[in-house]
Parts: C-alpha cells; structure tokens; sequence
C-alpha cells in the first residue's frame, strides 16, 4: 500500500488539522509515513501545500516525485489546481469550490471550476455550505477529509479516532461536529 | 522501544533533552524555530529544570550557551542560517577557546528561500570555524545526532555545528528515542586561561584546535553516520550529503542505487571514504543540498584530472532546494512531465492578516509622505516587510536585522530628508538599538518608526525582548522625550496618526514614533486561553 497525498490551501486553512489526522490514523494503522509541511512567511494568507507520504513499506524522500501524487485535498479550488502537475494521470483531485479571496486578482470562479471539471477523477464540493448545514461551519477541511477517505486505505474507526485526538483539546461538541462534517464528506464520495 | 512522532526540529528538542542538556538559548527564524519551541512547552524540560530563552540576538544565544558549557553544562544555541552571521564572533571564537560541557550550534538553512534573505550554506562556517559539522538526512538521524554530537563536543572540547534545510526542519515522521541520561554537574573550569583570547594565548589554542584536526578526521571516517554502500556498476560514484541522500533513493526500487554511493553525514569530508570512491568509480556526481560545498572542494580550483558532476556544473540546478526529480533528472532518469497547470492561476504572495495594525501605519505613512519623492523609508525585516508588497508599496528596503535604521542614517548623511527608517519591535531588540544609539550621537535627521505589535509575529508569535521597554529604551539612548511619540494604530485614528507623523517628519533630528497594538493572531491566541482558564475556574 501506497498513498502520496498533497494537502493545499491558503495558509490559515487547517491544512495542517487534515495533515495530523491523517497522521493519527497513520500511526495507530502501524503505517510508514512523511509529512511535510510549510511554516513561516507563506502563512500569513499565500499558498500553502502539505506533502503527505503513506505507506507500509520505509519512505525515503518527504516530498513526493513530480507526477506521483495519488489524490490532492484542496481546501480551497484554485490552490488545487496550483499543483496540478504533481497528479498522476489516475490520482484523484478533492476540492472544496468556495474561493479564499485575498488578491485583488483572483480569477473568475466559474473558470476555475471549469477546469477542475476537466479532471474524470474529481470531487469538487461546496464543504464551507456542508459544513454550515451539520451545524459545524469551522469543519471544511474535515468535511474534505471526509470525502478522501474513500481513497485513503486506513480503516473508518481509525481514522475516527484520529479526528478524535486532533480535536480532543477543543472539546467534546467540535469532536461531534467534524464526526457530522466528516461524515457528509464522506456520503457524498461514495455515492458519486 | 519508544516511538514518537516528531517534526525534525522537535526530533532535535527531544534529542537533546534526553541527551542531557541544560540550557538552550535562541533567537527565533523559520526554518528553526520549533526546536526551541518545543522545549518551551515541554514538561520534561520543566522537571528536568532545563533553561531556556528567546534572547535579544543569535550572537546573545551562542555566548550565553558559551557560558553554560565553561560551566561544564551541555547547551545548545539555535538558529536559522542568517542568525549565524550575527553569531558568527562567538562561534568562530569559541572554536578557538574550545568548550567544556557538550555544546551544539544549530544552522538551519533556507535552501529555495522560502522565508529568508538567501540561502547561504551553513557548512561553510563549520569549515571556516574548524569544527564537525553533522548534516542528518531525516528525523531519526536528527534526533540520534544530538547525543553524538554532545559526546563528540565534550571528547574534543569543541563546539559542534548541527546543520539542517528547511524540508527536514519541518517534516514530521516517526522517531525511535531513547532512555534519558543525566545532565552534568556544574564545575567551572580548572584552566579559565584557555578562554582568555590574548594574542599569546589565542595563538596557543589555535595551534589547539588545528592539531586536533587529524582526530576529527578520524571521527569522520569512522562515524555511523557517514556510509558507503558498493554496488556492480562501477561507471558512476555517487557523493550525496544530508536529506539529498533520501531524494537519490526515492529514485530506485526498493531503494536500491545500482552505483557505488557515499552518503555524508559528518564533516571534515571522509577522506578514506572518498579516495575509495575516486579510485573504484569513472565518474563522480555530487549530490548535496545547498551550495556545492562537496563539489568544489573535490573539484579544486583548476579542476583538472577528476570527472565530476554536480551543482557547480550544471548537471544538477545552481541554485534552489532540490526534490525526487531533480535529482533523479541528473542521474538521466526520465520523469513523465505531469499535466500543465491551467493558465488562469495567479500566484497568492503571503499578505499582511486583515486588521493588521501594521496596515494602518503604512496607510499613515503613505498619506504623510505624500510629496516627497519615494526611495525614503528603509525597513527591516517582520510582518513588516509585507509593506514592500501591493496594496502599500510602503517600503524600500529589507536587507538584513536592524538594517532600517543605520541605513535611514546613511540615506540622511547623504543630504536627504525626509527619511524613514521603519522596525518591528523584535528586531529593534535584535539589533536596532545599536544603531539608534549612532543616529542620536550624530543627530542624524530620521524618523524612526517602531512598529511594536507586542511579539515577533512572522515566526509565530514568540516573547519579544523589549517587551515593555522600548520607549524607556529610546530615553536612555538619549532620543528627546518630545519626540517620542506613542499611538495606537486604529484606523478610526488616521487623521491623528497622519498628522503625528507630519510633525516628526519636519524634526531634523531623531523622533522615534511607537505605533502599539497587539498582533492579532497573538491576541485571538491569548483570548482564547484565556478564556479556557476562566472556564475552567468556574467548572
Ligand atoms: C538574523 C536573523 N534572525 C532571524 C530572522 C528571522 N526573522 C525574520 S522577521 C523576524 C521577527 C520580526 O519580529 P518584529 O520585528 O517584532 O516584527 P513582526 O513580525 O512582529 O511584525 C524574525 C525572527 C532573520 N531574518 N534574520
Ligand atoms: S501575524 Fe500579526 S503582525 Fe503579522 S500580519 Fe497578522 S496581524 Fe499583522
């Protein structure tokens, strides 16, 4: 088993909330795994991208080869296709479509989904809207892992669990409210 | 067998809490600022009474974690590859005076420049310095390579200089640690001469430091950390130092390089190692993360005789970090290019948060300087520097810590003024006040604005030293007490603020104008907490 995900988005996003549950689940599946991720200067609002690297065998590099991702998580639509070029030709691109607009030159939104619609494999979903509707509005992110995880090879409980820990600090009402956002991502993935 | 998942920073925290340190000191930079970080909020440094501080400076950090090795403690100073510069005096000279307890600098570096002025190469002070220098290619090494090199410094009385890139600083991976040993007592030196550097006693341990040279060699070419991996096909060796070593195998199944490889991880280069790989192999890549350090050595200056390839020449990009495909591009591995990125994509430069009161100073400073011609306002580097950028276009400079105020001073003895020298708070304790200090003794005609948010918010928010003091701070350095001006940057304010600025921009002498109010990112931070506190008091 092998899984090479980048996790993208505007800094500030909780890419980096999606990438330590993935890391949870990883650790409790007894999974290898790398994840690199960015601090610093790009944080205060540009682009930001996290490599996350799974697998059952030993991992050399923390970034992962051009052209071998196997899914992109974006929390945000135009930072997914940022890194396009790292998608193998089968690897899945998981987007949210509510734009993060913090450049006076964004460009037009319905471009953009165009082009994601130019993918077969994409899952492209309004999480902020899902979000709201389970009651959870911080829990896009989630609402995106959700969806991933039909992909993802690591055992439902387990990656339960690992939101479990992630948020355990925050208290029990945000543990059920990315259980909902969670959930719904994932109803919509596989009924696709 | 204890795992731990840890970022290569955290890796080194960890290490060097169970190797037994006492004291690391630091003065924060991306790419290394979570080593300290993370012995902050660690409760085994807190039992383990481990002491730890954001200095003023890197040069503050070096000297005072100097001084707890003169007192026979292990301590450790870190920083990223530019706060070596301002630590360059002590690290070079505390070669010279040697150490007693274990002590490591840390360097990280900043290859690609992903937030930093440039990407010098911190193996190059090792060298300059005359002393180890340990290069881990991942986490595991990291954290391992701080109890060697503790043992390594204490066995030699040497510092030891830890260098590490961006991409292993901050990726996260499984660690195996290990029991923790006990701290060293405290003991002061029975031979305090040796740190007296007096020409006479400097040249004699000078002469020190060069004769341990030949051990430290000896050190490499026997360290578990430096390999040689021999394989069939002898056309090509393979040189890889650090991270770049996991980029090579990532290229090969089952990670398996089909030439001969050297992998360096411990500095003075392995000479034993490298002549074998010379006298087996026809060709020679270097593959080494940074400036071609490796390469250039080997090649020497007129590089005749020796077929190698490498950053130097060309085989592999000059500049930039590298990855899985430049390198696998370099040993002539095809890599499919991926599909191209649509057109419509803009890139998003990071920007100053919405509300930032930084903002309403530069809309300030804009209003007020309108007029004058622009090239006047030097700045530093912070949050700040976001200025440069649009919608502001408010500064012209970042060179490099402190650089605002001692060039607004250059710009006004060249006969210029207005002229406007804009520092974050942090930075103005790094290395501002020195230069301050130059402008009042001259009477220099500027206009220094301390643009004080409370912390050192582009690394994320850590304590700033001159918390509290600043204005006290300018008094004593002799600025006029009228001409330290105190406001807090609201936008309802801007006319207010506009016209403070119009007045001391008129002095012909030093103003130091104080624009204070709290980042926001540190104050959702803090209201948050403390909200859970008093939660928590009511349950
Ligand atoms: C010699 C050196 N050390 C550290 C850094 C990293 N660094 C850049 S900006 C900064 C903090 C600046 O804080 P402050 O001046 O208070 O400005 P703020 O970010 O809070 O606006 C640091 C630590 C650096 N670039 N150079
Ligand atoms: S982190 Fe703080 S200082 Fe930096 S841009 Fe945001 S609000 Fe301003």
């Amino acid at each position: 088993m092998k899984k090479d995900i980048i996790i993208s988005g505007v800094g500030g996003q909780g890419i980096l909330s999606i990438a330590a549950t993935i890391g949870y689940a990883a650790l409790e599946a007894s999974l290898y795994f790398k994840q690199s991720e960015v601090h610093g200067m790009s944080q205060r609002g540009g682009e930001v991208q996290s490599h996350f690297r799974l697998s059952d065998k030993p991992i050399a590099s923390d970034l992962i080869p051009e052209g071998k991702t196997d899914m992109i998580i974006s929390v945000e639509p135009m930072e997914g296709l940022r890194y396009i070029s790292m998608l193998a030709p089968d690897g899945w691109l998981i987007t949210n479509t509510t734009p993060f607009v913090n450049i006076p030159n964004y460009p037009d939104l319905d471009k953009i989904l165009d082009e994601i619609k130019k993918f077969p494999n994409n899952i492209a979903i309004d999480a902020e809207k899902i979000a709201k509707e389970v009651g959870s509005p911080k829990s896009a992110n989630i609402v995106l892992l959700g969806a991933a995880s039909r992909f993802l090879d690591i055992d439902y409980e387990i990656l339960k669990n690992a939101i479990k820990t992630v948020f355990y600090k925050k208290g029990e009402e945000v543990i059920e409210g990315n259980f909902r956002a969670f959930e719904a991502g994932r109803k919509i993935a596989f009924n696709l | 067998m204890k795992k731990m998942v840890l970022l290569g920073d955290e890796a080194i925290a960890q290490g060097a809490l169970d190797a037994g340190i006492s004291g690391i000191y630091a003065y924060p930079g991306t790419p290394s600022t979570e080593i300290t970080e993370y012995v902050q909020f660690s409760k085994q440094a807190l039992q383990d009474n481990v002491k730890f501080s954001w200095c003023a400076n890197e040069k503050t950090a070096v000297e005072t974690a100097l001084g707890m090795s003169y007192a026979g403690l292990r301590s450790m100073a870190c920083m990223k590859h530019v706060g070596l510069n301002v630590a360059a005096d002590p690290f070079i000279n505390s070669a010279i005076t040697g150490a007693i307890g274990g002590f490591i600098v840390v360097a990280a570096d900043d290859p690609s420049m992903h937030s930093s002025q440039n990407e010098q190469d911190s193996r190059f002070y090792g060298d300059f310095a005359f002393v180890p220098v340990l290069e881990p290619t991942d986490q595991q090494e990291a954290y391992d390579m701080v109890h060697y090199g503790f043992d390594l410094s204490e066995k030699y009385e040497i510092p030891v200089l830890l260098r590490i890139t961006t991409r292993l600083a901050h990726s996260r991976s499984n660690v195996i640690v290990r029991e923790k040993r006990p701290q060293n007592k405290p003991k002061l030196p029975t031979d305090p001469i040796r740190f007296v550097l007096m020409p006479f006693n400097a040249r004699r341990r000078y002469k020190i430091l060069l004769d341990k040279q030949p051990d430290l060699l000896k050190e490499s070419e026997n360290s578990p950390f430096n390999r040689y991996f021999n394989a069939e096909d002898k056309s090509l060796g393979i040189i890889v130092s650090g991270i770049a070593y996991n980029y090579l195998v990532e290229n090969f199944e089952s990670h398996k390089v089909p030439f001969p490889v050297l992998k360096i991880s411990q500095y003075p280069l392995p000479k034993e190692q490298i002549e074998r790989i010379f006298d087996e192999c026809i060709e020679i890549l270097v593959i080494e993360e940074g400036y071609p350090f490796i390469e250039d050595k080997l090649r020497g200056f007129l590089g005749r005789g020796l077929k190698i390839r490498g950053r130097s020449d060309g085989s592999i990009p000059r500049t930039g970090e590298l990855n899985p495909s430049i390198v696998g591009k370099a040993l002539g591995i095809e890599y499919k290019t991926g599909i191209k990125p649509p057109e419509i994509i803009v890139p998003r430069p990071p920007s100053l948060c919405q509300g930032c009161p930084h903002s309403v100073t530069f809309e300030a400073l804009n209003i007020a300087l309108d007029g004058y011609s622009t090239g006047r306002v030097l700045s530093d580097i912070g949050c700040y520097t976001l200025g440069a950028l649009p919608p502001y276009n408010s500064i012209n400079s970042c060179v490099d810590m402190g650089a605002s105020i001692t060039m607004a001073k250059g710009v006004a003895d060249a006969g210029f003024h207005p002229v406007v020298a804009v520092i974050g708070d942090s930075t103005f304790s790094h290395s501002g006040i020195t230069g301050l200090l130059d402008a009042v003794n001259d009477k220099s005609p500027i206009t220094v604005i301390i643009a004080d948010n409370l912390t050192t918010a582009m690394t994320g928010g850590q304590f700033s030293p001159s918390i509290g003091k600043i204005e006290d701070i300018c008094r004593g350095l002799g600025v006029e007490e009228e001409h330290i001006r105190i406001f807090e940057p609201h936008h309802r304010k801007l006319n207010e603020i506009v016209q403070i600025l119009k007045e001391e921009l008129n002095y012909r002498g030093v103003s130091v104008i104080i624009p204070r109010r709290e980042c926001l990112v540190t104050l959702t931070k803090r209201t948050r907490e403390e909200r859970k506190k008093a939660q928590a008091k009511k349950v």
